[in-house]
């Protein structure tokens, strides 16, 4: 393809309350067997972007464990490749990433040094796909200086977390709000841009000069009236995982017959790291309805409208209901957990009850003793 | 110069007869087991589990599946800088070109292979047994006897010892005769096809035999071996060991890994078993299925009723369906409104809706009572399967089937169905 790739895999959200704690956003386990990032770096491959560059800083351990090889996303390649890019301190820079163009600009060697002439930026808390050559083909045909991926949200959806974009007929951004109070638009912003690889490299070296950090602030909204910015709009399934309500939601979905045809059945299929665990085991007396479950659990309960990710060990007599269980979750027999959010690595002592009553409960454990039969 | 303590050399040439129509496409070693695996994913897991990542996999029969399967070895971090996987199938020679005429011939004529290594011990396994063993300490006491061949043995009850290669050995497990499915077995110990050889040894005793036809280890070099006087040990293995030969031991081994805490267990951290995932996502159950004392593979849509039953990655099983005793196979799709009795469903089998297989009586099955026997039915690889009808006991459908082929919806006990074509 005629573009690098970069994926903003930076960001820590408050809106993940305790799931930040220990990893990134990005790093979030999503729908059973994957990352947050697993979908923005399989579709930078099935777009052929062979090269991509992945910028984080919060917690970056998380996604470094998951990214040690590129060779699972088919970019352990000669020509091209997949880098992790944290804030490097060198004698010219003593800072963090200060924002999402300064992150960039931070890294614009790796710019400086591509030939090809777009760059993709993505951003890796989101679950979609994408082939970004349609995005890149809309860039050239309405000669573009930036095209922004947009989505049009359901009229009742809340944007306020979002940035929300007016355009006029031809598609043509003329209005961008980040984060607005009161919306005028239900189309926003996905995070995901194309740009010519030169022009980005100078409207961020003029970002650094007047000390400007921020991609959509100090960029999109900016230049909107000087730069020819386009909306494409993305008409696929698209969800942001950033708050804990769009996290369970988004994981929910894959309930549906519908997205998990989309996302598991049909090409192309999205990458990430094998787990090589055994599939999953039933022993007997309880139901499981409406759910799906992981490879390397034990179930022994009852479980109902829930996801359970890998290697969950649940007891006899246990109930769990609309509840997302995380990797590697031990809970003890008798336990009845119902509208929450298990954080991976926890222990469930046996006889234990936990309910979110008002919307989602969080429920973190220490990875104490466990019982294995 | 490259140097490796010791090398394996897998054979995955043969074709495992007795497994019928599940090795009519593909070797034996390349049969899926235990839902997601493969038979050799499990000597090639305890190759890399044990620290030897130098793997020469033998292959002639039906190679394709195997060579797919295998690749360059990722899946089991085989795919190294030197060493790691090698398929080697035999090969066209200036002169004396032959196929693999037996399990020693085999090796001996991949000799420049395993001299490339410059190799100290060899390690010659057979694709084609469910185990999990560290080869290494086998390596151990190998050394430690200063042997030059040992062989892995493993105790089997004496009223069966008849059916194997039998050692006898001293009090320091030295082996001092052997018999070959003895009448009157004079030890409980059998051989498990597993050997490691000193290098000299193994070359000395391949290259002195070169020209016996059909060179075989059991029959002709563990024999030359001891006749020259040379140190054979054997190394008495006691964990799960399971050869899967036969359609119905393959059944058995697969049904004992739903037991609540089986003897192989799978769930083990340290020992993992790799194979080559052709499908990562979760699976998914339906608002009215049931599954117990069971085990799924990834991706499957499980919408029936499942028991006692292990069930590959991609299946689907519809809305009112009951399998029961039965191992489904990748990629099978199963309609709604069956049951399905103690049958193997092999990989993208198409099974329609209302299709109840396992009834009838125990007539033995018309072409090869000796294989489908024990009430088992094998639905081919590829095969169809149309809906609405009625399939008894002991029965082996391949191909693309349609109505005719039930005349009144029903196929008895005991036929052999095949006809051409494949699913899709």
């Amino acid at each position: 393809m005629r573009a690098i790739g970069i994926i903003l895999a930076g960001g820590k959200s408050n809106r993940m309350k305790e799931l930040s704690r220990k990893r990134a956003v990005c790093a979030m386990p999503i729908a059973g067997s994957y990352r947050g990032i697993d979908f923005a770096l399989s579709n930078m491959e099935h777009s052929r972007v062979s090269k991509v560059a992945i910028l984080t800083q919060f917690n970056s351990r998380s996604l470094n464990e998951h990214l040690s090889s590129s060779k699972w996303w088919d970019f352990g390649r000669k020509q091209g490749g997949m880098y992790l890019f944290t804030p490097a301190f060198t004698s010219e820079n003593n800072s963090w990433y200060r924002g999402t163009a300064d992150a960039i600009a931070q890294n614009i060697s790796f710019l400086k040094n591509a030939h090809e002439p777009y760059v993709v930026i993505a951003s890796g808390d989101c679950v979609y796909k994408m082939d970004y050559n349609e995005v890149l083909e809309y860039h050239v045909a309405k000669r573009a200086d930036i095209t922004v991926v947009c989505k049009e949200l359901p009229p009742e959806a809340s944007v306020e977390r979002y940035g929300t974009v007016g355009m006029d007929d031809d598609g043509r951004i003329t209005e961008f709000v980040e984060k607005p109070l009161v919306a005028n638009s239900s189309i926003i912003s996905c995070g995901i841009y194309v740009i010519r690889r030169r022009m980005l490299i100078e409207l961020l070296e003029k970002c650094e000069e007047e000390g400007r950090f921020d991609f959509v602030q100090d960029i999109l909204i900016r230049y909107k009236e000087v730069k020819r910015i386009f909306g494409y709009k993305l008409t696929g399934y698209w969800s942001n995982i950033a708050s804990v309500d769009d996290y369970f939601r988004t994981n929910m979905d894959f309930l549906r017959h519908d997205v998990r045809d989309y996302f598991f059945k049909q090409y192309p299929a999205v990458h990430t790291k094998v787990a090589d665990l055994p599939p999953a085991k039933y022993n007997t007396g309880f139901s499981v309805r409406n759910s799906l479950l992981s490879s390397g659990c034990i179930v022994n309960g009852t479980i109902e409208d829930s996801v359970l990710f890998q290697q969950v060990y649940v007891g006899n007599n246990c109930v769990i209901r609309n509840s997302l269980i995380l990797n590697d979750v031990y809970i003890g027999d008798n336990t009845y957990i119902e509208n929450c959010i298990v954080e991976s690595d926890s222990t469930i002592q046996a006889n234990s009850y936990y309910k979110g009553e008002n919307g989602i409960r969080i429920v973190v454990e220490e990875k104490g003793e466990r019982y294995n039969i | 110069m490259i140097k490796k303590e010791m090398i394996a050399m897998l054979l995955a040439g043969g074709q495992g007869s007795r497994l019928g129509i599940l090795t009519s496409k593909m070797a034996k070693p390349a049969v899926s087991f235990g839902g997601k695996y493969r038979i050799i994913d499990f000597p090639l897991s305890n190759c890399i589990n044990s620290g030897v990542d130098t793997v020469g996999v033998l292959t002639q029969y039906m190679p394709l599946k195997l060579n797919t399967h295998i690749g360059i070895g990722i899946p089991w971090d085989l795919d190294k800088l030197s060493g790691g996987v090698s398929v080697l199938p035999p090969y066209e020679k200036i002169e004396g070109t032959e196929w693999y005429t037996g399990t020693a011939n085999a090796i001996y004529q991949n000799m420049s292979y395993m001299e490339s290594f410059n190799p100290d011990y060899v390690l010659i396994l057979s694709g084609d047994h469910i185990y999990k063993m560290d080869y290494e300490s086998m390596l151990d006491f190998h050394k430690s006897n200063n042997a030059d061949v040992t062989i892995a043995v493993m105790p089997v009850p004496m009223e069966e010892a008849k059916r194997f290669g039998i050692m006898i050995t001293d009090e320091n497990k030295q082996i001092v005769d052997f018999e070959e499915k003895p009448a009157n077995p004079r030890s409980n110990l059998a051989s498990m096809g597993i050997y490691i050889f000193s290098w000299k040894a193994l070359k000395e005793a391949l290259v002195a035999n070169a020209r016996q036809s059909g060179l075989d280890f059991g029959k002709h070099v563990i024999p030359y071996c001891k006749d020259k006087g040379e140190r054979l040990f054997a190394y008495e293995f006691n964990g799960y060991w399971k050869d899967v030969g036969t359609l119905t031991s393959y059944w058995e081994a697969n049904m004992e890994l739903i037991d609540i805490v089986p003897e192989f267990n799978l769930y083990e951290e340290y020992w993992k078993i790799y194979t080559n995932v052709a499908s990562l996502p979760p699976q998914y159950y339906g608002m009215n299925s049931h599954v117990e004392r069971s085990i799924v593979g990834e991706g499957s849509e499980i919408y029936g009723r499942v028991y006692n039953s292990v069930i590959g990655s991609d299946v689907v099983i519809g809305e009112n369906t009951v399998v029961r005793d039965s191992i489904i196979m990748n990629d099978a799709k199963i309609g709604g409104g069956g049951e399905i009795l103690k049958t193997i469903v092999a990989e993208r089998a198409r099974i329609g809706d209302n299709v109840r297989i396992g009834h009838g009586d125990d007539t033995p099955n018309e072409t090869d009572p000796h294989i489908y026997t024990a009430g088992l039915v094998v639905v081919a690889e590829d095969a169809v399967i149309p809906p609405h009808v009625t399939i008894g006991r002991n029965v082996m459908i391949a191909g693309v089937t349609t109505h005719e082929d039930y005349p009144d919806g029903y196929l008895p006990s005991g036929r052999t169905l095949r006809r051409e074509g494949d699913a899709l």
